[in-house]
């Protein structure tokens, strides 16, 4: 293709609260609706706003772990528009001074192969600001009808420079954004229920241009893949109209996911004039310098430098801590047991495997993956069970079956090689008096093993295994079966 | 003894406490004064008998308990149809919100009910309390006590009115541009509006947000005094409303009037002033200086850019707070609506009326974008400059005298019809909303053809009990107080 593709996104984040942004009404998702709603939601005749400071700071936290200004002061504007699921056909925003100001993002490129880590780079952002969300509207055959729940839950707008030049770049952004915040817990990103939404703003430009395109805005992306699929659609219309010489029109569309298209919603023309002015019914609030500081370096570990670290101090593999990193609760899982025993190679393979093989396999059909605080499972007991492996107390083959059953009952490994007799036998002259037994019943594997085929020694083993119950120690067993075939001859 | 209608707070106190009357009595009284002139006044939009009964049983309850709440217990107190009280209509005088009950009380309603006050009626105004006549609403005009011909002023018209012809004993209004103020100059009475921030705003229905402010109505300086201490207070509901410690603003009276520096500035005393209106303030003015106080000429040099800044912020600020009234939820819904955009253009358009609308659409003007900087943001500029007139003055001086209004009350219909004409009768008071500072109005005269005329009392921010004190030493020293209009 001969256009550099230009991408800049607005990606709107629900931040997590008890309360909404001007009022004590609770919010949570999937409740009756019109049930999380007071007469300053519903916007009643003589009602006013009041802050919720939790929400800014929690806004100004974000934007300090993307390396955001923040602002003097935090101040309100509105927006005025009339829209049905508008409580008060005005939204409460930062229009003239956003809370948090600058700032980048830290992406990974995709790899050359999925195990290969891919290049990384810094995605450079405009503003951060906080503002309230609308309500929901439903479209019956008949009706319209609006939930007031969602109205007034504060909303974080992470508005990019258009500095994104592929839809891979765009949903490598949105992966790297979406962990970084639910690594904060300033909120869960949820993009189906509605707690992480996107708009992506797409133009082409002829390659080496400077000039930006004109641009098009496409609203209602509700999933990662929906971005992708609509940048690329978007991409393929405006490149065919560059093609036959026209011109893209300035518009904001909208993607419909059910047929893979995309139609205008309104053009820069019929573009709402929003008339913004400062609220006068809240008054700007001095942002602490103090606090900011505080918070500044409280500041928890970023994504990708907790992958880095684990890479250079514990020398893990990418595959391991791409697994690890991309799932705040596992890497402080992780971190949790190697205070327990240090070993983080082995704990950090038994997380990355047999924990997550446990967690989906025991997740309901259809719901996403247990998360570790919905089991069990003690980051002590991971740390145990890779210690009594080391110290030969069991096989790694018994530690599959010790993983399973901690999972499931919480109980440590000691514990539950105590109740099951897992323990290794060390009884050197029992397991002698097998092997001797099995030389002598496999004449045909020992003459195998002697002409040089070392495999040949696993069809001696399996028997004497079968007869421990799996507890005879391989490298012993090994060890004592070379010498007695050797004795033999 | 006069009439209990017609009688001020600390009277009917004593009554109550010494058992000559009940508050129920009272009430009564009250109510039996209003069916007799409210046919002339048209002072209420809605009246709950019933409630008002039900509340002055329970006060009467209390003090047989030995509970008195204090001086507003079982005082009937008149409320403009802008704030909102619990379970009772509120329509701000609006065809928009007919059949609107609010399910909650404003915060200077609790602390009314608190005081053991009895919330009595929806009190006439303009429309969304833009006018300064009370002929813009949709339930009727109210007439003005002294000449049933005249307006009683606006918008908090049906506040004045009441007070002025005995339905109330004292009431509450709401001044954005001198809708307190106004009104009581024309109708005799006491107004006042308090500092910006002094007093919580929630549940008072917004015109302009950055201007409106709940304040009290009364026939006395100390009754008024009496009504404010009761709703002062920080509300945590209303983030522009400030933590001031409490005043005693009724002990405050008589304490420190004497000897204070009134300053008179001269750009209200030039043209379009009714020559009476002059002769009376002036007349006023020389009272006091008889009495030891110091009288200073001041400038206020922005005065004459107070009325076309105020209408710009205060219709910017009116359109976006009367958005809400879109026929969704719980405002008019036009019946012939066939998509979302004629749900909104016909429930406003069927909904408002004229002047309301006419603001509306002034003030969507001047926020449109490329007009903004012109209109809205130069406004915000002059504003300042006019708050930095007083704060110059109140260097000299500890408060400012002038009169209330350029005319006394005109005749209905007389302006209806020149908007200017009629946004040019808020000229003296429009600029004390937009420095955000407390005034009030007494009566200090009479014109030839009876009818009041008021003199604005302007004090530094959170001066109240200055401003108080001096109009209450004139209003000892006069007899205007006890006049009653002929109805």
């Amino acid at each position: 293709m001969k256009y550099e593709v230009v991408i800049g996104l607005e990606i709107h984040v629900q931040i997590k609260t008890k309360t909404k942004m001007f009022t004590a009404a609770p919010y949570h998702y999937g409740a009756e609706p019109n049930t999380l709603t007071d007469a300053v939601v519903l916007g009643l005749p003589g009602t006013l706003p009041v802050l919720n400071y939790e929400a800014i700071e929690r806004c100004a936290k974000l934007g300090l772990m993307l390396g955001c200004e923040i602002a003097e002061v935090c101040k309100w504007d509105r927006k005025n528009y009339f829209y049905p699921d508008s409580p008060k056909n005005y939204q409460l925003t930062q229009n003239e001074q956003p809370l948090c100001i600058g700032g980048s993002v830290e992406i990974e490129l995709p790899g050359a192969a999925r195990n290969i880590q891919g290049e990384h780079r810094w995605v450079q952002l405009n503003r951060i600001h906080l503002e309230e969300d609308p309500g929901k509207l439903s479209h019956t055959a008949f009706d319209t009808l609006v939930d007031f729940n969602r109205a007034g839950v504060p909303l974080a707008e992470i508005v990019t420079e258009p500095d994104l030049y592929s839809s891979e770049e765009a949903v490598a952004f949105l992966n790297a954004l979406r962990n970084l915040i639910v690594y904060t817990g300033i909120s869960d990103c949820d993009m189906e229920k509605g707690q992480m939404r996107c708009d992506a703003n797409v133009s082409l430009r002829l390659k080496g241009s400077e000039v930006l395109g004109t641009r098009t805005e496409m609203k209602n992306l509700n999933s990662i893949s929906n971005v992708k699929a609509s940048i690329e659609y978007e991409i393929k219309r405006q490149a065919k109209i560059l093609d036959a010489n026209e011109s893209v029109i300035q518009e904001t569309r909208r993607w419909d996911a059910s047929k893979n298209t995309s139609f205008s919603l309104r053009s820069k023309e019929e573009a709402h004039d929003y008339r913004y002015f400062p609220d006068p019914d809240l008054m700007p609030v001095s942002m602490d310098r103090n606090r900011v500081d505080t918070m500044k370096k409280a500041l928890s570990e970023r994504p990708f430098d907790r992958q880095r670290r684990y890479q250079e101090k514990y020398s893990l593999p990418y595959t391991i801590t791409s697994v690890l990193c991309a799932d705040r609760e596992l890497s402080d899982f992780f971190e949790l047991a190697l205070n327990y025993y240090d070993a983080p190679k082995a704990i950090a393979n038994y997380i990355v495997n047999d924990l997550l093989r446990e967690l989906s396999a025991h997740s309901e059909v259809g719901d996403s993956a247990l998360s570790i605080s919905d089991t069990k499972m003690k980051a002590e007991s991971i740390a145990e069970l890779v210690e009594v492996v080391e110290s030969g107390l069991i096989s790694k083959q018994i530690a599959k079956e010790v993983f399973t059953e901690m999972f499931v009952s919480g109980e440590s490994p000691k514990v539950i090689i105590e109740k099951k007799d897992l323990s290794q036998n060390n009884d050197d002259s029992a397991i002698e008096a097998l092997c001797l037994d099995a030389i002598a019943n496999n004449p045909k594997a020992v003459a195998q093993y002697k002409e040089g085929n070392a495999k040949a020694i696993n069809a001696l083993k399996g028997p004497i295994m079968k007869a421990t119950k799996g507890k005879a120690n391989p490298a012993t067993l090994d060890a004592l079966l070379q010498k007695l075939i050797q004795a033999s001859e | 003894m006069t009439d209990l209608f017609y009688s001020d707070i600390s009277t009917l106190n004593k009554g109550l406490d010494s058992k000559s009357f009940s508050a129920v009595e009272l009430m009564q009284s009250v109510i039996d004064r209003t069916d007799a002139v409210e046919a002339k006044i048209n002072a209420f939009v809605d009246r709950d008998i019933e409630d008002a009964l039900k509340q002055a049983r329970a006060s009467d309850e209390r003090r047989a308990r030995g509970e008195n709440l204090g001086a507003f217990d079982g005082i009937p107190v008149g409320i403009k149809d802008i704030l909102a009280v619990k379970d009772q209509s509120l329509r701000c005088a609006s065809k928009v919100l007919e059949g609107y009950r609010s399910p909650y009380d404003a915060t200077c309603i609790t602390k009314l009910r608190n005081a053991g006050a009895v919330i009595w009626g929806r009190l006439n105004m303009d429309e969304f309390a833009m006018g300064s006549s009370t002929e813009n609403s949709a339930y009727g005009v109210t007439a003005n006590p002294w000449n049933l011909e005249c307006i009683p002023g606006g918008s908090s018209g049906g506040s004045a009115a009441a007070v002025s012809a005995g339905e109330a004993i004292v009431s509450l209004g709401t001044d954005t541009g001198g809708s307190i103020r106004q009104p009581a100059a024309l109708c005799g009475v006491v107004g006042m509006k308090p500092t910006y921030g002094l007093i919580s705003r929630y549940g008072l229905v917004a015109f302009a947000s950055s201007l409106d402010q709940v304040g009290p109505l009364s026939r006395s300086v100390k009754d008024s005094a009496l009504l404010l201490e009761a709703i002062t207070g920080h509300d945590p509901l209303d983030s522009t409303s400030l933590n001031q410690a409490k005043v005693d603003y009724s002990s405050a009276l008589d304490a420190t009037a004497k000897k204070k520096t009134l300053g008179v500035p001269k750009e209200f005393f030039q043209e379009g002033i009714d020559p009476e209106i002059k002769e009376a303030i002036e007349k006023a003015i020389d009272w006091y200086r008889s009495e030891g106080y110091a009288i200073e000429e001041i400038s206020l040099p922005h005065s004459e850019l107070c009325v076309p800044v105020y209408y710009i912020i205060a219709t910017a600020e009116a359109s976006s707070n009367l958005a809400r009234f879109d026929g969704v939820r719980y405002s008019h819904r036009s019946k012939d609506a066939e998509n979302i955009l004629e749900l909104f253009s016909k429930s406003r358009g069927e909904g408002f009326g004229e002047e309301v609308k006419r603001r509306i659409i002034l003030g969507t003007y001047v926020l449109s974008s490329g007009y903004y900087d012109a209109y809205y943001l130069r406004a915000q500029k002059v504003r300042s400059l006019i708050r930095q007139d007083f704060e110059q003055a109140f260097t000299k001086v500890d408060a400012i005298i002038t009169p209330t209004t350029p005319t006394p009350a005109f005749k209905r219909g007389e302006k209806s019809d020149d908007p200017l004409a009629m946004y040019l009768n808020d000229i003296y008071t429009i600029s004390v909303n937009l420095a955000g500072l407390p005034a009030l109005s007494l009566p200090v005269g009479m014109t030839q053809n009876n009818l009041p005329i008021g003199m604005q009392v302007i004090g530094k921010a959170f001066g109240e009990a200055d401003i108080l004190s001096i109009a209450h030493d004139f209003e000892i020293n006069h007899g205007y107080k006890d006049m009653r209009p002929q109805i």
